[in-house]
């Protein structure tokens, strides 16, 4: 019997769940068949289940509930704002006894005749506001066949797997000691991808859709505007993102709130935005959506939007910043301070939103699980909140390094980049005991890795390589380490409070070969090796605030060429700067070439003397090609002004101006990749050929003429759509392609109608050839 | 009162753990270290797709520290709120059954085995001191928090 029981309150919960959004979906639209009949569903499930186990109260309501809405399926009655109130609050009533059975009390004993009587027709009750919800709601389609399954069943097969792994990873150390069976080999990799698999789908298991936490809102949003005197109007999308079960809870309470705030401070009175233009009904709308490993919540209000002016000078009185620092604020930054503790820009304090205790805790929740809260208002026009968070917390994309032997984890989000100590443009000074590394001009604080643990490096200081960390929160600095190792996905576990307690690490995790590692908490380490994140920390808060760089300075690089001149390169088109011996440079088909890893590209730049063992070089993309451009050293970053005297001539160097104060040739980008690149046509818009793989003749003989006129050749088996075919005359088979060649190996045709070439006629091929391009441009 | 009591030796003498919360007894080959960390945590070690982290017992007792460099040592793994402890001890010898609730020891006990004092239990084999887990995870810090 117990069974039973907790197997209806379990089926009651699901389906209240579900119809939440139902509902107010139904107020929208009275005439919709398809959510009147689920409504309808509900109701009367629940009251025969009562009937089964005696719950007398229960059925009542629900059966009151049934009679009702049997009325407006059958058409005697209409759904009108009083019937789906009275509705509604019979739901609630079921779900407060619902959840009293659930916990294993007794619900508190009072009347229900006052709901049931609102039921009737014409019963006085207050007409309730309008509130809907549109877009996906109203198309969402049935829901995937489920089964409930309890999460520590999950989180025991997730271990279960983990465990797999190891075992796995212990078994093929030991494989590899003993001598190769092939057989064995092939075995063991079979078990190696399945287990992988198996991972993969577990890990799925654990994320859940985002839509769970949004069928709350439309219901939520509803009371909240009825209660307000609002209408608003909620529009969700992107129900279907998932996320990592644990992070939909972890949101779930900052959503909430935001979307209070935005309804009861954003969203004005009807009166209040007709007067201002707008229509009487607010929107609200909330769309998740993925992005890379992130998952971005915004949640847009057409409101009031916030006042950056009024933040300010509530943040000054509240001492939460100096008078003198304020006028120094940008507006995003101003917008910021709503993040700031103790403050509140609504003047009287309502019962909905609070006080303001709210958006500081918002942002540290959010923060606590490695996301960002981001801002953005115009006065009048509306508020957009952005949550970001991470996709999931168990697994994190990290980047292991190790100090005086021992391995590290740090959270790849935080890394800005990894330079060497002593690289170029890289230097380590101290000041005054404290470490300042200079990257490219930028001054960061740098602090030793084996400093903030206490431990002895054997490395010496220039060996090290700095890992720039720009921690949640806070400005960058480096941190130096003995050693990068490699990127790793790893399954972060909490650490005891014991390890937690040095504030320098968020969590532990297994390496592949079992053995423990700790992940760092970069905030931490930055506070114990004692940086200070103060001075700079709202304008480090605020993500990817672009820097609004007058149109009219470009950011250059300034760098010193073979030849000893200063010159400057537009920063956008230089992808990466790459270092090759000098053998890597050859000259072909009349033009200096440069191999780095697979390709080869043009090279531009070498006007000087080459240098004996290794060529520095800038690797340039204009979108489509790519050519090298070899230099002597990198100088700066700078920025180059308006003031540029323009070259007699076009040519490599487009003009002169001062940068950094003295005089520099502004390098042409332009003219670089039409007269090096020109040739180098990308794959992308090159014709492809095909020809047969099986022939040695063709692919031995013919295949460089067809290459040299610009063809991507291609083999008969593979899955391309060729432009030309070459055959030879004696085949039969019809190539798919444009066109197709035809050669014989008699240089006299066999008919007068034979269209095929001979085949060492090189004039013909090479106009058969060149007619086929053309009729194809 | 059928309480079972694992009887292990710390510092040379033997004391008691509550049976119920030894989930088993491992023998630690890897330790590794964590830097910074209180010095009763001597490290972290992984037992199957776990993270235990290794608490010194001694350490905890302030009666010096475990010798851990001859490699492996003998641990109970416990769990507490959570997370998974290997307690270092000398030795673990055996399985009693307690014959006695804990009663408090009037005697003066050293500073360390007073705080993680859970009272004395008499066994077949005499009286022995039941140790409070918790307390020895906990280490010096918490007792001063």
């Amino acid at each position: 019997m117990d069974d039973l029981i907790s197997e209806f309150i379990a089926e009651c919960r699901e389906m209240l769940e579900a119809l939440g959004g139902e509902i107010v979906a139904w107020e929208a639209s009275p005439d919709d068949r398809a959510r009147l009949d689920s409504i309808f569903r509900f109701v009367h499930t629940v009251k025969g289940n009562c009937g089964f186990f005696d719950f007398p109260r229960l059925e009542a309501l629900s059966h009151a509930a049934e009679d009702a809405l049997a009325e407006v399926r059958a058409g005697r009655r209409h759904a009108d704002g009083p019937l789906v109130s009275a509705v509604l609050a019979i739901i609630d009533r079921i779900a407060e006894m619902i959840a009293a059975l659930d916990a294993g009390e007794e619900f508190p004993a009072g009347d229900d005749s006052s709901l049931i009587q609102a039921l009737q027709q014409g019963a006085e009750v207050p007409a309730a506001p309008v509130a809907a919800t549109v877009g996906e709601a109203q198309s969402k389609a049935a829901a995937p066949r489920t089964i409930r399954l309890s999460v520590e069943l999950l989180d025991r097969l997730m271990s279960g797997v983990s465990d797999m792994v190891l075992a796995r990873n212990e078994l093929a150390r030991r494989l590899r000691e003993t001598t190769g069976d092939v057989a064995i080999d092939g075995a063991f990799e079979r078990l190696s991808s399945i287990i992988a698999e198996m991972r993969d789908a577990i890990t799925r298991t654990r994320m859940q859709r985002i839509e769970n936490l949004f069928v709350a809102l439309p219901r939520m949003v509803r009371d909240l505007s009825a209660e307000l005197g609002k209408q608003v109007l909620v529009d969700i999308e992107g129900g279907d993102v998932e996320l990592d079960r644990e992070m939909i809870e972890m949101i779930r309470d900052p959503l909430t709130h935001i979307i209070r705030n935005a309804v009861d401070h954003g969203i004005e009175l009807p009166a209040e935005r007709l007067k201002a233009g707008k229509r009487e009904i607010g929107i609200l709308s909330v769309s998740a959506r993925q992005s890379g490993n992130q998952i971005l919540i915004d949640i847009q209000d057409d409101g009031r939007g916030i006042n950056g002016k009024k933040l300010v000078e509530k943040a000054i009185s509240a001492g939460v910043i100096e008078k003198s620092d304020a006028s120094d604020l940008s507006p995003r930054e101003q917008l910021a301070l709503i993040f700031e503790a103790g403050l509140s820009t609504a003047k009287e304090v309502t019962a909905i939103s609070g006080r303001g205790v709210g958006m500081d805790v918002v942002r540290s929740n959010i923060e606590r699980i490695g996301g960002i809260v981001e801002v953005d208002s115009g006065v009048g026009e509306g508020t957009r909140m952005t949550l970001r968070v991470p996709l999931t917390l168990t697994i994190i994309p990290a980047l292991t390094v190790s100090v005086a032997g021992q391995s590290f984890a740090i959270p790849r989000s935080a890394i800005d980049e990894i330079v060497r100590a002593n690289g170029e443009s890289v230097s380590v000074e101290k000041v005054g005991g404290a470490g300042v590394a200079t990257i490219r001009g930028r001054r960061v604080p740098e602090i030793a890795l084996s400093d903030v643990l206490g431990l002895e490096s054997g490395t010496p200081a220039q060996d090290r390589s700095l890992v720039v960390l720009r921690p949640a929160g806070g400005d960058v600095y480096a941190l130096a380490v003995d050693r990068i190792h490699d990127h790793e996905e790893l399954v972060v576990k909490p650490a005891a409070p014991a390890v937690m307690a040095t504030g320098l690490y968020a969590g532990t995790t297994l390496a592949d070969d079992g053995s423990p590692i700790l992940l760092f908490d970069p905030a931490g380490i930055a506070q114990v090796g004692g940086i200070k994140l103060e001075t700079h920390e709202r304008g480090g808060r605020i993500a990817e605030a672009p820097v609004a760089a007058p149109l009219n300075e470009t950011p250059v690089l300034l760098f010193r060429g073979l030849d000893g001149a200063r010159r400057v390169l537009r920063l956008a088109i230089v992808d990466r700067i790459e270092e090759v011996p000098s053998a890597a440079i050859r000259s072909g088909a009349g033009q200096l070439r440069v191999q780095l890893g697979e390709a080869i590209l043009p090279l531009a730049g070498v006007n000087g003397k080459l240098p004996d063992e290794k060529v520095r070089l800038f690797r340039l993309n204009d979108g489509h090609r790519e050519i090298g451009y070899a230099f002597r050293e990198v100088l700066d970053l700078s920025i180059v002004g308006k003031d540029v005297i323009p070259a007699a001539s076009p040519g490599e160097i487009s003009g002169v101006s001062l940068v950094s104060g003295e005089p520099a040739e502004i390098v042409d980008p332009h003219w670089l990749f039409a007269n090096f690149a020109s040739s180098a046509i990308s794959s992308a818009e090159q014709l492809v050929c095909r020809l047969p793989a099986d022939d040695p003749w063709m692919q031995n003989m013919l295949r460089p003429i067809v290459e040299a006129a610009g063809y991507r050749v291609v083999s008969d088996n593979e899955d391309v759509d060729a432009d030309l075919a070459i055959v030879s005359a004696a085949s039969k088979d019809e190539s798919a392609a444009a066109r197709t060649i035809r050669l014989r190996a008699e240089p006299d045709p066999a008919s007068a109608k034979d269209e095929s070439i001979y085949r060492y006629d090189r004039a013909a091929l090479l106009m058969a050839l060149k007619t086929a391009s053309g009729g194809k441009r | 009162m059928s309480e079972l009591l694992l009887i292990v030796v710390i510092a040379g003498e033997r004391v008691a753990l509550p049976a119920a919360a030894v989930e088993s007894v491992v023998e630690l080959d890897t330790l590794i270290p964590v830097p910074r960390a209180a010095p009763h945590v001597a490290g972290l070690s992984a037992l199957r797709s776990r993270v235990l982290t290794v608490i010194d017992c001694m350490r905890s007792l302030e009666l010096g520290a475990t010798d851990c460099s001859d490699g492996i040592r003998e641990a109970a793994v416990v769990e507490l709120d959570g997370h998974h402890y290997a307690l270092i001890v000398d030795l673990v010898e055996d399985v009693v059954e307690a014959l006695s609730e804990p009663a408090s020891v009037r005697g003066a006990m050293g500073q360390g085995w007073e705080r993680v004092s859970k009272g004395m239990v008499e066994t077949e084999e005499g009286p022995i001191l039941m140790i409070d887990i918790a307390a020895l995870v906990g280490g010096i810090e918490r007792q001063a928090a």
